[in-house]
């Protein structure tokens, strides 16, 4: 159980990278070489431990960004699946498209592989698993040989149609009730259009679950970093910093620079200068110096007559790229044709363009002056951007021409138009494929290779740079920070006083501190009025009986006058206490009139204390006193409630 | 608590929409609007209300704008940029993107035909938009700690909100303009079922109720394509956004269905420019329109192209959207003097025109001749088509939000008088709500919710949630099940879930109050349970016809078997029930109970709780021990009271 609701984030990790199968026994391992992949219909990996889920615990789903959802159909698919799913609208449709695009492509390389016969494919078998080459058994079974019940075949048209309608959509901001007693709400992550943290508001504990989120973004709305503040718990869950450590050449990642700590800690008041820290301008220099080059490299090529290969990978990183090279290119006075094949790129276009309220400033300015969103609109009005379904569409053969500038799925090489025109311009020289960083280029490339093409990986920001963790939780006062295991030696020893750490691992179950004893209670007004107050002197506190009906609307509790109404007659108390001796009681029958002889019980050992009083005038009655209980005796109405009376006012009771 | 609406616009009447509404400390200005008819200080609400001082700042927490009409928004520029006020504005994407198209119009139509001096620049409008933060539908937006506003689809026009505002407990709506029922580009109006001590809504049509807009549409389609099969040009004056995309929708889809080829103009660049807005506003439009952004964007007009001054007395057919709506002036009246003379011709009318404008002359009687001004007379001959299509929300719709959202009160503004004062009576007598319409400058109190702030234990909470079933036996015969009918019917038993919370709220000096379960106070106290309980012998005289039946079993009391102890607990049980009013007492073997009251044969010849004093006849009575506790007393002694006279009402 994760929280104390249930929830999960799910992504395809890594999409396929299964061809191979070295069909000779090998004692010495050679350099892998096309031969080695296995030549068989895709599959695809994602969550390790998906199958051992019982998925009808799950009560809430959340995603984060549209990249993240890829792996959604295989769990809404699922047996038993009723979870609700929450998303925001913009990551739902990007998320719709890039499923339903995977799936169209995945149905043409099935035509090409052919149909596997059962539902079991040969490649998984154990003799040829073992068989496989190191390095490609790695990636079938992982690195401690447990992950081959990630591989999953892909899911259909018809599980994406059906997630689809599983789904919640809600905007920034949203509040979502779910069963009344929780609030979810998404906030913008900067990340990509759509992409948000959450923040999840019960009764007990206010959470926040951090994703990977980039403070300033030149697309999508910034990084919402104020809308976390306040939440007790901060799950912080975003892995780019890890990739970043493990990318051994990029120097900005190591330990985070002390110096610039100590500065921020001696002021710690000083939420201006951590502000200005998160939000320094450098990051989007740096992104933007790296389009250029990008582009510049582009240039070089297009003008030795060499064509340009971009997989899309996130869409942020292709909307910005598209636009930089068609400046580039107008700058420069070149007539290059952009085009982009994909059976989605029309609507994904279209769709781009027609969602301002998820978009960064400088964007919905451009709504403000009536212009376009991005670039590509006018673009396509030019003619000098054309977008195609299919590398085989007819239309695209009549335009085609070369040089040219192609964006098109799929990042992995192994499906889509990119596996086509990669095959086309492998040989040219020329050329240039540029990939984002994250994938093992020699093992994508290796069905292509020799390559005489140039190809350049480049990375782009993808989240939070580990040196903004601190200075960002501390704007957030969280009580507790939830960091992964696997991170805690590069944090760094920083002292907080105001928040402690708990560390998560993988596949490992926390259960988390409970931060409120107590609830909040709203109690109505007109309900609170009518309260028959008795005051206690002794412990200076006053106390009231309270009925009413509880509702939970909105994460709140709050009593109302129940159906049948709260009558000033039921003041009378119903819970005693404190009989202290019986002297009290005796002279408060005296008040009224009575006496009673006091005779110590003999009943035995249970109730030691027990006394006996008698009472003769104005009838017979009797009272058994012990320390927890009284137990009035007489056939006579009236001296019972005297009595009652007079055993009430010795005790405490509300 | 209190919340204070003070309405300096749009009171009893239409125009210069503007409710300052005042909620625990916080104050908002729903609406800065101008009234049109006006030229002199009353076309803007009178601000001077708010704060004599000027100093708006201060006095206003923010301002609210529903969308992008003048009569909500006109008056916006010149209280920012001339009043002064700088403080926060909240208003939905398009109506910020829009927004500034109406107000350029405006003031380039007051300005360039009217010769006035004007209120305020193009600069102050676009100085003024700068100010003003966009929010998305159901965006929950926190103005400062405490004030939460959200905006809720309202239809009308592209943008058009519902604003909630929410201050502690206490809550409010404010409508602006709304439709409930969808037209050709737009949804209809959309809200949460909130708990609301305030809603404040437009009353424009507070006695109409409409029929099908179907039925309308067609006939201004039959008027167009009559006139321009016949040859003939038609002039369709509006103002550059709402009712121009909507008409625009409708004609482009009967030409393609139709297979028209005749031209659709749009008059002046402004036009064309709002469809490049409404195109990426897509989104805001009815779920029909917003699933053709992919194909062909609905707003991507197939038979529409621009329109240049050349082509008024061209020859041939042609349909042309002209701004200003009314015919107030500017190109729609150009062409009006160039088409009007001709009865080929056809000119079709808003719903609505102000007194003073051609429009308003053209409505009113069937003129055959206008005079311009000293010297100008226009010859109508061409025929007029009066549009009544409007996007405001029927009395029926209103009634029927006001009936969903059930607030505590309601405020009529954005209406006609007389017609909000028998909206206001229906309200009160149909639906209870008590319901204002207050004129301008009037100020309205309502009480708002308050609640009494507490924390609450966790067993409390549970308690409270937990179900709390009673099983009641009910005699077969008898049985009339009320309520849980599809699985209870059939049963002799009846469920029923008494789910009452039950705690004690604890108030102590210099801490917050808390509410505990019962069961927790004690331990909370380190004191001990004292129970109250009671005990009674009593005998009980069964009348002689019982005792003979019963023959032989009292001699030997002391070895009664169990099955006649059983027969006269039953004959009890059957005496009881059959006196007792309240409550049903219920028979367990051995024992009788109702509630804590419990009775049961007694057998001992000394037992402690059998009182001596009895003017019964001892000899003949069954004695039957009864214990009860205090919380049933009453109940208990009534029991007691029916045992003891049992032998009275023996026969
Ligand atoms: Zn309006
Ligand atoms: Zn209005």
């Amino acid at each position: 159980m994760m929280l104390d609701e249930e929830t999960s984030d799910f992504s395809v990790h890594k999409s396929l990278d299964s061809e191979s199968v070295d069909r000779k026994r090998q004692k010495i391992e050679k350099p892998l070489s096309a031969k080695n992949l296995i030549n068989a219909e895709p599959f695809y990996k994602t969550v390790q431990n998906l199958h051992l889920w019982n998925v009808s615990f799950i009560d809430i789903v959340l995603i984060s960004s549209p990249m993240g959802m890829l792996g959604l159909p295989f769990l809404t698919r699922a047996k038993g699946f009723s979870a609700k799913v929450y998303v925001t609208e913009a990551t739902a449709r990007l998320g719709q498209l890039m499923m339903e695009d995977l799936v169209t492509m995945h149905m043409e390389s099935r035509q090409f592989y052919g149909p596997e016969e059962s539902g079991f494919p040969q490649w998984m078998k154990w003799e040829e698993l073992e068989v496989l080459p190191s390095a490609l058994k790695e990636i079938a079974l992982g690195k401690d040989g447990t992950e081959l019940g990630g591989w999953m075949p892909l899911y259909s048209a018809a599980d994406v149609r059906d997630c689809m309608q599983k789904v919640q959509a809600l905007k920034y901001a949203e509040e979502a009730c779910y069963n009344g007693t929780l609030i979810i709400k998404a906030f913008s992550s900067g990340l990509e259009i759509g992409a948000c943290n959450w923040t999840i508001n019960g009764p007990k504990r206010n959470i926040a679950c951090l994703c990977s989120s980039i403070f300033v973004s030149a697309h999508a709305m910034n990084f919402d970093y104020h809308a976390l503040q306040g939440n007790d718990l901060i799950l912080c869950s975003d892995f780019s910093y890890l990739n970043a450590m493990e990318d051994g050449e990029d120097d900005n990642f190591s330990a985070p620079a002390t110096d610039n700590f100590s500065t921020l800690r001696d002021n710690n008041d000083n939420w201006d200068m951590i502000t200005e820290s998160l939000l320094d301008t450098d990051e989007n220099l740096e992104e933007m110096e790296k389009l250029v080059f990008v582009c510049s490299c582009v240039m070089d090529s297009v003008k030795a007559g060499g064509s340009v290969l971009f997989p899309i990978g996130r869409l942020g990183v292709f909307l910005q790229l598209l636009e930089q090279i068609s400046f580039s290119l107008e700058s420069s006075n070149l007539k290059v044709p952009i085009f982009i094949i994909s059976s989605v790129a029309e609507e994904l276009l279209a769709f781009f363009n027609i969602i301002p309220e998820w978009l960064c400033k400088q964007r919905q300015e451009k709504l403000y002056s009536g212009e376009p969103l991005f670039a590509h609109v006018e673009l396509i009005k030019q003619k000098k951007l054309h977008l195609f379904p299919a590398v085989h569409s007819p239309k695209l053969l009549t335009i085609w021409q070369e040089p040219c500038i192609v964006f098109c799925p799929h990042w992995s090489l192994r499906l889509g138009p990119a596996v086509h025109l990669l095959r086309r311009w492998c040989g040219d020289q020329n050329s240039l494929l540029v990939m984002e960083k994250g994938i093992d280029a020699d093992l994508a490339l290796l069905p292509f290779k020799p390559m005489a093409m140039k190809v350049l990986q480049c990375s782009f920001l993808s989240g939070i740079k580990l040196q903004k963790i601190q200075p960002l939780l501390k704007i957030l006062q969280p009580k507790f920070v939830l960091f992964p295991e696997n991170l805690r030696l590069h944090l760094g020893s920083w002292s907080t006083d105001s928040f402690s750490f708990i560390h998560y691992s993988e596949n490992g179950t926390l259960r988390l501190p409970s931060f409120k004893d107590y609830a909040e209670l709203d109690i109505a007004i007109d309900l609170a009025s009518q309260l028959c107050w008795t005051k206690f002197k002794l412990e200076n506190m006053n106390m009231a009986r309270l009925k009413g009906e509880l509702f939970i609307k909105q994460s709140k509790h709050r009593l109302l006058p129940g159906e049948e109404q709260v009558v000033s007659l039921r003041c009378r108390p119903l819970l005693h206490w404190g009989m202290r001796d019986l002297d009290n009681l005796l002279t408060a029958l005296q008040k009224m009139g009575i006496n009673g002889s006091v005779e110590q019980s003999k009943s035995g050992a249970d109730s030691e204390n027990a006394s006996i009083v008698h009472i003769v005038e104005p009838s017979n009655a009797l009272i058994e006193v012990n320390a927890t209980s009284s137990v009035i005796s007489t056939a006579d109405e009236n001296l019972a409630s005297l009595v009652t009376q007079a055993i009430c006012s010795s005790l405490d009771g509300i | 608590m209190v919340i204070e609406c003070l309405v300096l616009g749009a009171g009893q009447e239409v125009g210069k929409s503007c409710v300052v509404v005042s909620i625990n400390g916080k104050r908002i200005m729903f609406d800065c609007g101008m009234h049109m008819g006006y030229l002199d200080h009353r076309r803007y609400p009178d601000f001077s209300l708010i704060s004599k001082s000027g100093d708006f700042d201060n006095a206003l927490t923010c301002i609210v704008i529903t969308h992008f009409h003048l009569d909500h928004i006109g008056a916006l520029p010149y209280f920012t940029e001339v009043c002064g006020y700088r403080g926060p504005i909240y208003m939905t994407y398009p109506t910020k993107a829009l927004a500034p198209l109406m107000l350029e119009d405006y003031r380039k139509v007051m300005v360039d035909r009217r010769g006035e001096q004007e209120q305020f620049s193009y600069e102050n409008i676009v100085d003024c938009m700068k100010k003003v933060t966009a929010v998305d539908l159901k965006q929950t937006v926190q103005v400062d700690k405490d004030l939460q506003i959200r905006a809720y689809y309202a239809g009308h026009v592209l943008g058009a909100a519902m604003f909630y505002a929410k201050v502690g407990d206490a809550a409010i709506v404010y409508t602006g303009d709304y439709n409930m029922t969808p037209d050709r580009h737009l949804g209809a109006a959309q809200i949460d079922r909130l708990h609301l001590d305030l809603l404040i809504t437009e009353s424009t049509y507070a006695t109409t109720v409409r029929d099908s807009k179907y039925a309308r549409e067609r006939e201004f389609l039959k008027a167009v394509h009559k006139c321009v099969g016949g040859g003939g040009k038609v002039l369709i004056p509006t103002f550059a956004l709402g009712r121009a995309q909507e008409l625009c929708i409708l004609l482009d889809d009967y030409w393609e269905r139709m297979n028209l080829k005749v031209p659709i103009y749009f008059s002046a660049g402004l036009t064309i420019q709002a469809n490049m807005y409404y195109k990426m506003l897509i989104s805001w439009t009815s779920q029909k329109v917003k699933d053709t952004y992919a194909t062909r964007n609905a707003f991507d007009f197939k038979n529409v192209c621009s329109f240049d001054r050349s082509l008024i007395n061209a020859p041939g057919p042609c349909v042309l959207f002209a701004t200003p709506g009314m015919i107030s002036g500017g190109f729609s009246l150009e062409v009006f003097k160039q088409w009007a003379p001709s009865e080929m011709n056809l000119v079709t009318l808003p719903g609505y025109c102000v007194a003073g404008t051609i429009g308003h002359k053209l409505m009113s009687g069937k003129p055959t001749k206008i005079d311009l001004d000293e010297g100008t007379q226009i010859d109508v001959r061409c025929q007029i088509h009066q549009l009544s299509f409007s996007p405001h929300t029927d009395a029926k719709g209103i009634m029927d939000l006001v009936k969903f959202l059930s607030p505590k009160n309601v405020i009529l503004v954005h209406g006609e008088k007389p017609k909000m004062a028998s909206l206001k009576g229906r309200i009160q007598s149909e639906l209870g709500i008590q319901c204002y319409d207050p004129a301008n400058k009037d100020i309205v109190c309502i009480s708002s919710t308050h609640y009494v702030k507490a924390d609450a234990s966790a067993k409390f909470i549970q308690s409270s949630l937990n179900p709390n079933f009673r099983f009641l036996n009910r005699s077969l015969e008898g049985s009339s099940v009320l309520g849980h009918v599809d699985t209870t019917a059939m049963s002799p038993l009846q469920v029923c879930d008494d789910r009452v919370a039950e705690g004690i709220l604890i108030m102590e000096k210099n801490h917050k109050a808390k509410v505990l379960h019962q069961d927790e106070l004690l331990d909370m106290l380190r004191e001990q349970k004292h129970e109250v309980k009671y005990a009674y012998c009593c005998p009980v005289q069964f009348g002689k016809f019982e005792r003979t039946e019963n023959t032989g079993l009292l001699s030997t009391r002391d070895v009664l078997p169990i099955s006649d102890k059983c027969s006269l607990l039953h004959l009890l049980f059957v005496k009881v029930s059959n006196e007792l009013t309240e409550g049903s007492i219920q028979e367990f073997g051995e024992h009788l109970q109702l509630q804590s009251f419990r009775a049961s044969v007694c057998l001992k010849d000394n037992c402690p709780y059998r009182s001596t004093d009895s003017s019964h006849n001892i000899s003949e009575a069954v004695y039957f021990c009864c214990t009860w506790s205090l919380a049933d007393e009453k109940l208990a002694w009534k029991v007691v009271a029916i045992m003891k006279s049992l032998d009275a009402n023996a026969m």
